[in-house]
């Protein structure tokens, strides 16, 4: 199966998801509506993860921390500052990429548990600033926004406001990591040793591909502002690059559309399981480790493994 | 040493050192353009630490190596492989899980600012197309096109490195054990493959049969515990006392 163009049956896969995506909600009550807003958001942090973590081979542990700064950015600007939501969105998208940007040039070099161990510094780094610098982050009680504008308070008209964003960023996504450049990376993934001898500046593609994933994750972010309209630590913990990274995982690392599989699946179980028990944290982590030894390759991953066994 | 300008490739009293240990101990060398170079010795001699210092996966500690006139002692790797330095691995270094068609393209592109389209299409224009059809036609991986790397024999992995390694139309390619875990019927092919390169293209090889290695050159460079021991023309390595001692007497004992 070749990686280049997309085969029919995954092009209808893709088509029939989008198309659920789009017709679901209008059966569902508000709640459960604002869940699949969620959803769609996660997913393209998860997809800005899978860029690095699936098609470079390297996982990052910070841009959940990329994210929040984003909605950090994007709220401050339209609560505190008084400005257009829009103007502090684009802002966020900015301020995530510069840091993404910071971010790169020092993580770039290291590769492995190193690579995985530095972005979780530096995603904590920023975690540790938007605690203490209560001035303008308002410590640990947050900032509330002011981001949402009066047209999108309801949460059919927002959802599908995020799902065309998000549709279109899936899009350019989708083109990225199938651009020659986007094969650089594979080829940086599977052997950085012969990609220099071929004439590659490996450090130089690592940052333009950081910095693009800490562009995407900072799209998330603003859009995840508009959400949830309020700001606090969380937002940019670990627990946040972790959770990208679960969904990532879940739907099947390398895929990039496997995210929305993932993030479907965590979102919908937390929020299922939480009904129940307020030890949902214990079940999705059972739920992780029972993915991570029947299908390591993820959900996607594992139909595709399924599908070309069929083939033969 | 006086170094001409008309030397393709030149090491100046080339040095490496890991630790206590010279790996290679002032080397010097001259290679013509359009020169067939093999550069044999037991195992241990320097051979591939040598070759990594021309490429410049290591630096030499001391000493320079010139590349068409320019020093290129401390040029980063992929700096040289854009002056033209091309090269292939002992250990077989491809991107096992793209397919041949997906390790051409990244070798084609390696030169070409296309690499850094973000955006575009990733089919081959029709320039790079041509040129990656020759390299697989030569390399005899014409119908493989579509196959998984990982899912090829060891030998077409060898192929697929020369094809790699001759997409980028290198000016000095630098073959590593090019037949090395090879069939005997394998071997032919790899070395029919050599002899069909074109001549104007300088070539250093490293190789551990003779037999094949002093068919395919005009001159043989000996290297023995870091230190260049002979340098001479086939017909007289064969003939050589030192090198019978050193190499050949124990290369026949270990096979």
């Amino acid at each position: 199966m070749s990686t280049d163009a997309m085969p029919r049956l995954a092009l209808a896969a893709v088509l029939l998801g989008a198309l659920a995506f789009a017709l679901v909600p209008l059966i569902l009550p508000t709640y459960q509506v604002s869940i699949l807003t969620e959803v769609l958001i996660y997913a393209v942090l998860a997809m800005s993860v899978d860029v690095l973590a699936g098609y470079t081979g390297r996982t990052p542990l910070c841009l959940g921390a990329v994210f929040g700064v984003s909605t950090y950015v994007t709220v401050y600007y339209s609560s505190t500052f008084g400005g257009s939501p829009y103007v502090g969105m684009a802002l966020g998208v900015l301020a995530a990429t510069v840091i993404a940007a910071l971010f790169a040039l020092l993580a770039i070099r290291t590769s492995g548990v190193y690579f995985l161990l530095l972005t979780l510094a530096l995603g904590m780094i920023v975690w540790g600033i938007c605690l203490r610098w209560t001035s303008i982050t308002g410590g640990e009680n947050g900032i509330r926004g002011n981001v949402r504008p009066a047209e999108l308070a309801a949460h059919l008209p927002f959802y599908y406001v995020v799902f065309v964003a998000v549709a279109v960023v899936t899009f350019v996504m989708w083109r990225f990591v199938h651009s020659p450049f986007g094969l650089t990376l594979r080829g940086i993934r599977d052997s950085e040793s012969r990609m220099r001898a071929l004439g590659y500046n490996v450090s130089l593609h690592m940052f333009i591909a950081f910095t693009v994933a800490g562009l995407f994750s900072g799209i998330a972010g603003a859009l995840y502002a508009m959400f949830n309209d309020f700001v606090s630590p969380s937002t940019v913990a670990l627990t946040q690059s972790v959770e990208g990274l679960l969904m990532a995982i879940t739907g099947g690392i390398g895929t990039l559309f496997g995210s929305f599989i993932g993030a479907l699946a965590i979102i919908g179980l937390e929020n299922a399981v939480s009904l129940y028990t307020e030890r949902w944290q214990t079940v999705l982590g059972v739920a992780f480790i029972v993915i991570m030894i029947f299908a390591p390759e993820g959900i996607l991953g594992g139909i595709k493994t399924l599908l070309a066994r069929k083939r033969g | 040493m006086d170094l001409s300008v008309t030397d393709f490739l030149a090491l100046d009293a080339v040095t490496v050192q890991f630790g206590a240990l010279r790996a290679v101990d002032e080397v010097s060398l001259r290679v013509r353009k359009g020169e067939r170079r093999a550069i044999i010795g037991p195992n241990g001699a320097g051979k591939t630490t040598l070759f990594n210092a021309i490429t410049g996966v290591v630096r030499a500690t001391t000493g320079k190596v010139l590349f068409e006139g320019a020093d290129v002692t401390r040029t980063a790797i992929h700096e040289r492989a854009r002056r033209g330095m091309s090269r292939t691995f002992q250990i077989t270094n491809l991107f096992p899980n793209l397919t041949v068609a997906e390790n051409m393209r990244l070798a084609l592109r390696g030169l070409s600012p296309r690499k850094f389209s973000l955006l575009g299409s990733p089919a081959l224009n029709s320039e790079e197309a041509g040129r990656a059809d020759r390299a697989l036609e030569v390399s005899r991986l014409g119908a493989r096109r579509d196959s998984r790397v990982k899912e090829m024999s060891y030998g077409e992995q060898r192929q697929l490195e020369m094809a790699m390694a001759l997409a980028a139309q290198p000016r000095l390619l630098l073959l590593d054990e090019p037949a090395a875990g090879l069939s005997p019927s394998e071997r032919v092919i790899v070395s029919d493959i050599i002899r069909a390169l074109p001549r104007d293209l300088t070539l250093v090889l490293i190789e551990h049969d003779m037999d094949l290695v002093l068919s395919l050159v005009d001159y043989v460079t000996v290297l023995n515990n870091g230190k260049l021991l002979v340098e001479a023309p086939p017909a007289e390595i064969r003939l050589n006392k030192d090198v019978q001692d050193v190499y050949l007497g124990k290369a026949r004992h270990h096979a």
